[in-house]
């Protein structure tokens, strides 16, 4: 199966820590990739290089066969590539569909329209409530977007994904704070999307992550120590030792 | 939520009337300072309105305003000049349309070059550097002695314009008024389109937009033009209304006034920065009146102190000032905040 993504030497350091330390990386065509790895083991920073808001100190990403190491971060999100964050990131003064509306505009050539009043756009409407059924979130569409509760922003993320239609997902601890009911709530919900879309997600629930992960890639210190299917990173003696806790 | 709306509906339609009644009554009753009273104070409404479409609606905290109004003033009086005295025959002229012309086109292409230097930087360095852009184009025309240095430029001719004389309180009032409405709808229509809506996405989480695929600099300099170009267009009338330009105009302590206009108003909403503009003209008449009023019970006190006259309201800055700070501090959602009833 074809590559859409593929990182070769990828290097990130912070003063002394070395954030991204040589990592490799193809992720398929429509697979669901996991990255798992303890707090600071530099997933979140991977991302960041991958959707472009850091650039590596060295090292390719290519995208699709094409080489996007210096491309901008909004370029790569047209190219096809959409990210969530582990922190919440929103538009807090605006409402929930206009959140969701601005994800489905940005797929418009350019949005130097100035005259038609963008919340009377029937389309870019309707399609922004579209994915905010498929999260559950139809009923709160015209809420303030800071009214939401955590367990909402959450879904909010996915549904600005969604709205994107980018083939590749970069998803940061989606289930990040969210209660156990909430949380089994995204897992079906991912599950849902497996085979439609490409998803590299970075989950600290090893249980969610072996429920739908194609692949794993363990992240240990910036560096990527094992690649497998789920049985495979279950039986390795380096992660079990490294990060799985096991002795 | 609908109250507020219809509070501040209410509330336009209540400014806007006075604003459009009162100059031709106060001018029946041949007070005709008034008249520039209000003249000034909806030349400056229009200077805060564009203002509000970057730091309101757009997050952009600039600080450098006053140079597109003082470009704009300067683009009637060089031409004017000229054409009165001789010289610089290409832009001598007259002609109203010429100048407003001028005044647009000169000052969104400074908006267009310091704005795609300024939106590069964040935070307190844009504040920063938009002021120095304007400094900088205040001690350019302190330099230049053709045009008065700092002493400035009196124009003696107002602009000439088809079908009314701008040299009549009222024809200047009732053009500045028609051209505040225009303003005002100009900014609502963007802020409401998708280009509105990225301006105002970028405002709330820059990098979200980023991330969506928005090049959010590309769109906030287009807003920085536009807010630039209304308001060198602001800047044309004022010159025509004072009839005099000089660098003060676009001292940073100016361009201060303008974002305080818009903060005390209500930033990103539509009328804020006229109840803003009316606010401010308005205080800066009345506390000298009533300075001037209270100056008799001072003065014994003062002549005894300093056995010297007292010349009470020239001192009308220190409460001016203390207002604003008390107002920008404690008025949440300035003016409009408080029209709305603290509901948004
Ligand atoms: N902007 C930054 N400046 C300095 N250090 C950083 C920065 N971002 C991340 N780090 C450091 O890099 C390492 C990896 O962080 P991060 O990618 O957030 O890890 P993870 O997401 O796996 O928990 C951590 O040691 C963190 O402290
Ligand atoms: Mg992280």
């Amino acid at each position: 199966m074809a590559n859409i993504l593929e990182i070769d030497g990828l290097m990130k350091s912070f003063g002394g820590i070395k954030a991204t330390d040589n990592v490799n990386l193809a992720v398929e065509e429509n697979e669901l990739h996991a990255i798992i790895g303890p707090n600071g083991a530099g997933k979140t920073t991977l991302i960041a290089q991958l959707s472009g808001q850091q650039m590596p100190d060295a090292g390719t990403i290519r995208f699709r066969g094409r080489d996007i190491t210096q491309v901008p971060a909004h370029a790569r999100a047209r190219l096809g590539m959409t990210r969530s964050y582990q922190i919440t990131s929103l538009v807090m003064g605006m409402s929930v569909l206009d959140n969701i509306a601005l994800a489905v505009q940005a797929k418009d050539a350019h949005s130097f329209r100035f005259i038609r009043s963008a919340r009377k756009i029937a389309s870019l409407r309707d399609e922004a409530r579209r994915y905010l059924a498929e999260v559950g979130l139809a009923d709160r569409a015209d809420a303030p977007t800071v009214n939401l509760s955590h367990g909402e922003h959450r879904l909010m993320e996915i549904a600005i994904a969604l709205a994107s239609e980018a083939p590749l997902m970069l998803l940061d601890e989606p289930m990040a704070g969210l209660g156990p009911e909430e949380s089994a709530q995204m897992v079906a919900f991912l599950k849902g999307l497996k085979g439609k879309r490409t998803i590299l997600l970075i989950e600290h629930d090893m249980d969610a992550v072996f429920a739908l992960a194609d692949r794993i890639s363990v992240l240990v210190y910036g560096h990527i120590i094992a690649t497998g299917d789920p049985a495979s990173i279950r039986g390795n003696d380096d992660v079990r030792h490294a990060y799985l806790g096991e002795e | 939520m609908t109250q507020g709306l219809s509070r501040s509906t209410v509330a336009t339609v209540i400014l806007l009337g006075l604003l459009a009644v009162l100059p031709a009554v106060f001018m029946a009753m041949d007070n005709e300072y008034y008249v520039g009273l209000a003249t000034r104070l909806v030349i400056l409404g229009i200077a805060a309105t564009s203002l509000n479409l970057i730091l309101g609606y757009g997050g952009l905290i600039s600080f450098g305003h006053a140079a597109f109004v003082g470009i704009g003033a300067y683009a009637v009086g060089i031409p004017v000049h000229h054409s009165l005295f001789g010289g610089f025959q290409i832009v001598a002229s007259n002609n109203g349309l010429f100048h407003v012309a001028l005044a647009v086109v000169i000052s969104a292409l400074f908006a267009l070059i310091t704005g795609a230097i300024c939106l590069r930087t964040k935070g307190v360095y844009f504040i920063m550097i938009t002021m120095a852009f304007a400094q900088m184009v205040y001690y350019l025309f302190i330099s230049i002695d053709t045009y008065g240095a700092d002493d400035g430029l009196v124009i003696y001719q107002v602009s000439q314009v088809p079908l009314i004389d701008l040299s009549e309180p009222l024809h200047l009032y009732y053009l500045a008024f028609a051209s505040l409405v225009a303003a005002i709808l100009l900014v609502r229509m963007i802020v409401n389109s998708r280009f509105g809506m990225v301006l105002q996405g970028a405002k709330g989480n820059p990098e979200r937009m980023v991330t969506m695929g928005y090049n959010v600099y590309r769109y906030r300099l287009v807003a920085y033009v536009i807010s630039g170009a209304m308001a060198g267009y602001s800047g044309a009338l004022l010159a025509n209304y004072e009839g005099f330009i000089s660098p003060d105009m676009m001292d940073w302590a100016q361009s201060g006034e303008f974002m305080f206009m818009v903060i005390l108003g209500g930033v990103a909403t539509t009328l804020g920065p006229i109840l803003g503009s009316t606010l401010f003209t308005v205080l800066e008449e009345g506390l000298q009146i009533v300075m001037d009023w209270m100056e008799p019970a001072v003065e014994p006190a003062y002549v005894a102190l300093f056995g010297r006259d007292l010349e009470f309201e020239v001192y009308w800055h220190l409460p001016f000032g203390l207002i604003l700070i008390f107002a920008v501090l404690f008025v949440r959602g300035g003016i409009m905040g408080l029209i709305r009833g603290g509901k948004d």
